[in-house]
């Protein structure tokens, strides 16, 4: 099946939720959608399910128009932040409630929902409570209440949010395969880039109701088409600076003077705002093109491989990712580098023009 | 190690204990010591035994009492409870409509209990009043302070209008509890509207309605004030419930010592019930879990 939205736009009560969205989900594919809470994630979702009609626009399966077709008949699937499941009822007679409604015949249901249930490693469980269970358990039933049914489109509205961090790393890392052999059409709604990146498949990035950017994962990523994107696609957000093309040169707000070189010899004169992750700054020099700017640390956030430094200089904050447990002293003045082959460059209306190449984005510098 | 006792809590304890003391436990005492003994005037005093419990048990008029007592909770359980649950279904979720239901259905919760015996005396007259005028219109032969049949009936409609709304407003409170994606996830399902109500509504109603169960049984089953300014426990002793009967001995006839044993056998009759019902109930849930 493929799953087609047209300008599909939702207005409640004179707010827009969502704004003018089009995008084609292929068959068998993953698609994750990204962004913050209130980006429109779940209105989306909810119209792609057929739970609400969107105010104006089209949703086509197959070219056909399903757009004001009832959720019953649209076989979808759907999971939640929160564990949903039938509480008086066991597991096993929750994961077959969808095919008990369909009317599949006994043994096919019994034969389904072990499998399922294997699958998702609940299998011992069948007969407990959903009350009797830890919250990773529960979540587990919901999602195999959601596989049993070969649907054709499954939507993930952020389902490990409410884990535990060890539960929401084991499941993150379950998922695609779980979902690898079907032809289902998968949507997966997630607030951190890191878990869309894990998740791979296709992304498409939210922001205020209209899908900013819609790609593969790691496309986006290396990609990001606009400054809200960056920011979005990037933990810690992406690090951004004014700056101006005159005479040549890149010129930072900060007073630093950069090379146009590289993938950034085709800037022409006029006003840019360059974005640098923190993943691509560094304390030491590592090549002679680098740029060393100097710094106040506002904070450190230590997370045990990896230390974020928070600096701040010409009225901006820009974080610093070191590997390994630094304590610099808050206050203090610091140096740290800046690749220009790594710079990501926006023009004036916060579209991307120049981006550096993936190589460099995913190796060390040269 | 030595362990270090601290007294301190035992002072903490005591105003807690004092007034259980003197609300609960003394006043409870003195009626066990009245139903053991047959008092003429404070000087004058037998002790009987188990006298009064015996004549209060064999008592003819008691049986009846409690006959009717029995099939005035039952009917006012089996009619406010699935009445309430109803009710509190087709309620408005979000809106102005939210708080308009629940201010009027808060109202008849505020009345005084005798004002509430005192409106449905006036408007189930057929002379003056509203209802039963229009009932005898209707071609009706209606007359509460004649008719047993009436008096019973009427007895029973105010209850249900003065107590539904208790268990109205507690099954939306649980209603309410219950997030959107159940019922999200129940239509993706393409569940009926009555296996959301089998499945989602009435577990995640259970614990509220255990409650609401409880408090009416309890209250129906002491209720006094209501019946007393409506019928006066009439005609004859058609709506005479036990509390109605209790009075009758204790202040009527001023029979302290059978008034004290009918006193605590009442009592045990409700704490009994309770406690088996929750037990039952609870149980059910666990059996459930197994």
């Amino acid at each position: 099946m493929t799953l087609t939205l047209e300008n599909i736009t939702k207005t409640v009560g004179g707010e827009t939720h969502i704004d003018d969205v089009s995008m084609t989900l292929e068959p068998g594919s993953f698609n994750v959608l990204l962004g913050r809470t209130l980006a429109g994630k779940t209105s989306l979702m909810r119209m792609m399910a057929g739970l609400e009609p969107p105010t104006s626009g089209r949703i086509l399966v197959n070219n056909a128009d399903v757009t004001g077709m009832a959720v019953q008949k649209r076989n979808v699937a759907m999971v939640y932040q929160q564990f949903i499941n039938y509480p008086s009822m066991n597991v096993y007679d929750n994961i077959a409630s969808p095919l008990k409604l369909q009317g599949v015949d006994k043994t096919e249901i019994e034969k389904r929902v072990r499998e399922t249930a294997e699958l998702m490693h609940i299998e011992h469980l069948l007969d407990r409570l959903p009350q009797e269970l830890s919250g990773g358990q529960q979540q587990r039933t919901a999602m195999a209440r959601a596989m049993v049914k070969d649907c054709t489109l499954l939507l993930l509205d952020e389902p490990l949010v409410n884990l535990d961090y060890k539960l929401r790393e084991e499941l993150r890392e379950e998922i695609p395969n779980l979902l690898a052999k079907r032809d289902t059409i998968v949507v997966y709604a997630t607030t951190e880039p890191m878990e869309a990146l894990l998740l791979g498949g296709k992304c498409a990035v939210m922001h205020e109701g209209r899908v900013t950017q819609f790609g593969p994962t790691t496309e986006v990523y290396h990609n990001p088409a606009y400054v809200e994107t960056g920011l979005i696609f990037s933990d810690p957000p992406i690090n951004l600076l004014k700056a101006e093309v005159r005479d040549g040169a890149l010129y930072l707000a900060s007073g630093h003077q950069v090379s146009l070189s590289g993938h950034l010899a085709d800037l022409g004169n006029g006003n840019y705002t360059v974005g640098v992750r923190a993943n691509h700054l560094s304390v030491e020099q590592e090549n002679a093109q680098c740029v060393a700017m100097q710094g106040q640390v506002e904070l450190a956030e230590i997370t045990g491989s990896e230390t974020f430094v928070h600096v701040h200089f010409n009225d901006v904050s820009w974080v610093i990712q070191e590997e390994g447990v630094h304590n610099p002293r808050l206050g203090e003045a610091t140096t740290f580098y800046l690749d220009p082959n790594r710079l990501f460059a926006y023009d004036a209306d916060d579209r991307l023009v120049a981006a550096p190449p993936s190589e460099i984005q995913n190796g060390k510098a040269a | 190690m030595n362990k270090i006792t601290n007294n301190k809590a035992w002072f903490l304890v005591l105003p807690v204990f004092f007034i259980v003391a003197i609300s609960a436990i003394i006043p409870l005492m003195t009626v066990v010591n009245y139903s053991v003994q047959d008092i003429f005037d404070p000087q004058t005093r037998f002790f009987v035994g188990t006298e009064w419990f015996e004549q209060v048990l064999g008592d003819r008029r008691l049986h009846d009492a409690l006959i009717r007592q029995i099939v005035y909770t039952m009917s006012v359980l089996l009619i406010e409870v699935p009445l309430g649950i109803a009710v509190a279904l087709t309620l408005p979720r979000k809106g102005w409509g939210v708080s308009a239901s629940m201010v009027l259905l808060a109202l008849p919760l505020l009345i005084p209990w005798n004002v509430v015996g005192t409106i449905w005396q006036i408007f189930g007259r057929a002379d003056i009043g509203l209802g039963g005028y229009v009932i005898n219109m209707l071609g009706i032969d209606y007359n509460y302070s004649q008719n047993p049949m009436d008096a019973w009936v009427t007895v029973l409609v105010m209850d249900v209008w003065h107590w539904t709304s208790l268990i109205v407003l507690l099954c939306y409170a649980g209603l309410r509890s219950i997030p959107d994606a159940y019922y999200q996830a129940a239509k993706i399902d393409g569940a009926s509207n009555w296996a959301v109500f089998r499945f989602i509504q009435l577990p995640k109603m259970q614990s509220v309605l255990v409650i609401g169960v409880l408090l009416r049984f309890m209250d129906s089953f002491m209720i006094y004030t209501e019946p007393f300014v409506l019928t006066g426990g009439g005609p004859g002793t058609a709506t005479t419930f036990l509390s109605q009967f209790l009075v009758t001995i204790a202040v009527g006839q001023f029979d302290l010592g059978p008034a004290a044993a009918f006193s605590l056998i009442y009592f045990l009759i409700i704490l009994l019930v309770c406690w088996v019902f929750y037990t039952v109930v609870m149980n059910a849930g666990k059996r459930e879990e197994q």
